[in-house]
């Protein structure tokens, strides 16, 4: 359905792959603790001191978090990449789109990370560098396995058509 | 060859330099010392100006007696600590490397790999014009400041650079000593009275002399305060100085040639630096056309190389030549006339009003072209080979209008960027750009370029 590639390489049609539903999981979890707890801090002394009509106030942070539920969902369904024969694709976002191409032979190095809480959630994401800073190319919320995996891939991948800056 | 007095003996070690003979380490000029040693004077300069009543207080308080025991410490103190940095400095030429070692306490050691260079300078400061040294520097990606090879011997550091670019062009190991400097003709002299008047007509030039003018006296009539005028008016002054007098010192005598082994460019007034680029490590090509030159046809060429501080490549030449000059550095690839640039579809106004007429975009076999500027005119060249990665990206309020950007990057940290393209149009290049660059890469030369 997207845009990805052009008519003239329909042999190559990239197959998009999606993110594990876990980095969801735990963008809306940390949404709702967060927001959560502003909202208790909001309204209960809100309600003791200045009477429960101001405690109104608090139903601030829930909109804020129903409407982030929904905005998380869109951004997380946006996220895909593809791994092609030559280079790797990476779209993302709704409002703000972007689409990435990188020639595996381009790589300088993969990384794979995970910090405390994508660890408890089983997750990890890879970014790829090349020679120039201003490539972006990070996979977030992937599955451990699938990190390495995939790390391993494209190290191969990268060694295999690896050229010259 | 300069030797200083070494514990091998150099010169005639290095002829016969063999696979499984031991490495010949070298040392640096032994002017090298004398670099570091204005530096107390510098410091107790920095010092003065810093907080000038001080200073005076306490140069009046110092009699004679101690003034000369401060001398007879530091100056011995900063000559031990130059010689000793110069005596644990030594740098080899090996089959692959260039290895520098160096450091009293702290050991450093660095391999820089010769396939892997993108330039080599040889610099000389106006002192050590005098002094008859020079530097060396070669461009790799991650190298700075300290791994360059100050001061050498300026027929050493001609005889090195000739032989580094030898090996990292390829030639046997055997024969790299003897194959000597590259034939080099020239392609381009950038004329004084020509540099002049282009500075004349440079926009930054007369805003950095009215700034300096006009902004102290300001200043005065506002404050009366003498300390903060000299504060404004000195870096100020600085600034108009740089861009002026500055620019014609650093681009004088320009000078492009060509050897097999790249590109020479040779400049300065006072500082002359010689620089050298072997083919195919150009990532980016800018043709900068200033307002106030394109009555007289005259243009400006950058170039980005990876690793490299230098980006200028033709500071002032009338159009023909300086096209002639970049169909020299990236073989193959002609500039597309003005005609040839494809202009936004028309909603693109709605994005940037006015300014969207001076965006263009041209795709040929081997350059990626695009162009920005109204009155400042700027075409960016980038070769399909050199592009790192592509990327398509669009706004909401470009989504509206059915318009994306594509962006190109490439290893020089230099992103060339198509502006408010058709979104259409957009995808496909995006894609197309994958394919060319990928096929481009396919053709590129070796990075041994003899090989």
């Amino acid at each position: 359905m997207e845009t990805g590639t052009a008519a003239q390489d329909d042999a190559r049609e990239p197959v998009w792959t999606g993110l594990p539903p876990g980095l969801l999981k735990m963008r809306r979890m940390l949404l709702v603790v967060w927001l959560g707890v502003l909202t208790v801090a909001l309204g209960v002394p809100l309600g003791l001191f200045a009477g429960p009509e101001w405690a109104a106030f608090a139903l601030l942070p829930l909109g804020v978090m129903a409407w982030g539920w929904v905005v998380l969902g869109r951004n997380w369904r946006s996220w895909r990449y593809a791994e092609r024969a030559d280079d790797l694709l990476i779209s993302k976002g709704v409002l703000w789109h972007h689409e990435t191409i990188v020639p595996y032979g381009r790589m300088q190095l993969v990384e794979v990370t995970s910090g405390p809480v994508e660890r408890h959630f089983g997750l990890a994401s890879v970014q790829l560098h090349t020679a120039a800073a201003a490539t972006d190319a990070t996979i977030p919320g992937l599955d451990p396995a699938e990190a390495e995996r995939l790390r391993d891939r494209l190290t191969e991948l990268g060694e295999a058509r690896s050229a010259g800056l | 060859m300069t030797t200083p007095g070494a514990d091998k003996d150099v010169s005639g070690a290095a002829a016969v330099v063999r696979e499984q003979v031991p490495v010949v380490e070298r040392r640096l000029h032994p002017v090298t010392p004398l670099r570091r040693a204005w530096a107390p004077v510098a410091v107790i300069i920095g010092w003065a100006v810093h907080d000038p009543n001080q200073a005076q207080e306490q140069l009046t308080r110092l009699t004679t007696v101690t003034l000369l025991i401060a001398l007879a410490v530091i100056v011995p103190a900063a000559g031990l600590y130059g010689f000793l940095t110069w005596w644990f400095t030594h740098f080899a030429v090996t089959d692959s490397e260039l290895r520098i070692r160096t450091g009293l306490l702290f050991r450093r050691t660095a391999h820089i790999r010769l396939e892997r260079i993108q330039a080599v300078d040889v610099t000389q400061p106006l002192l050590a014009r005098v002094a008859g040294v020079a530097k060396l520097k070669l461009d790799v990606v991650g190298t700075d400041k300290k791994d360059e090879l100050a001061f050498l011997g300026e027929d050493e550091a001609r005889a090195l650079r000739a032989e580094l670019l030898a090996r990292a062009a390829g030639f046997a190991p055997e024969t790299a000593h003897e194959v000597g400097e590259a034939p080099s003709q020239q392609l381009l002299h950038v004329p004084a009275g020509v540099l002049a008047v282009s500075l004349v007509l440079t926009g930054a030039t007369w805003g950095s002399l009215a700034a300096a003018l006009v902004v102290p006296p300001l200043l005065w009539l506002a404050t009366h305060s003498v300390w903060t005028v000299l504060a404004t008016a000195l870096p100020l002054l600085g600034a108009a100085g740089a861009s002026s007098v500055g620019r014609f010192v650093g681009e004088y005598d320009w000078t492009v040639g060509e050897s097999p082994d790249g590109l020479r460019i040779d400049h300065g007034l006072l500082d002359r630096t010689h620089e050298t680029v072997p083919p195919g490590r150009v990532q980016t090509v800018r043709i900068v056309e200033p307002l106030l030159w394109r009555r007289r046809g005259w243009v400006r060429v950058e170039l980005d190389v990876a690793g490299s501080s230098n980006s200028v490549l033709v500071p002032v030449a009338p159009r023909e030549i300086a096209e002639s000059v970049v169909a020299r550095v990236l073989p193959g690839v002609t500039v597309p006339p003005r005609s040839a640039l494809s202009r936004p579809p028309r909603t693109a106004a709605r994005c940037v009003p006015l300014w969207w007429r001076g965006y263009g975009l041209a795709v040929t076999d081997t350059v990626f072209v695009a162009r920005h500027g109204l009155l400042r005119r700027s075409t960016a060249l980038v070769p399909h080979a050199k592009v790192q990665s592509v990327r398509l990206t669009q706004g909401p309020w470009e989504r509206l209008w059915g318009l994306a950007e594509v962006h190109v990057d490439t290893g020089a940290n230099e992103t060339v960027t198509a502006r408010l393209r058709g979104a259409d149009e957009a995808a496909e290049l995006l894609s197309g750009q994958a394919e060319r660059s990928r096929t481009g890469r396919r053709d590129a030369r070796p990075d041994r370029w003899m090989a």
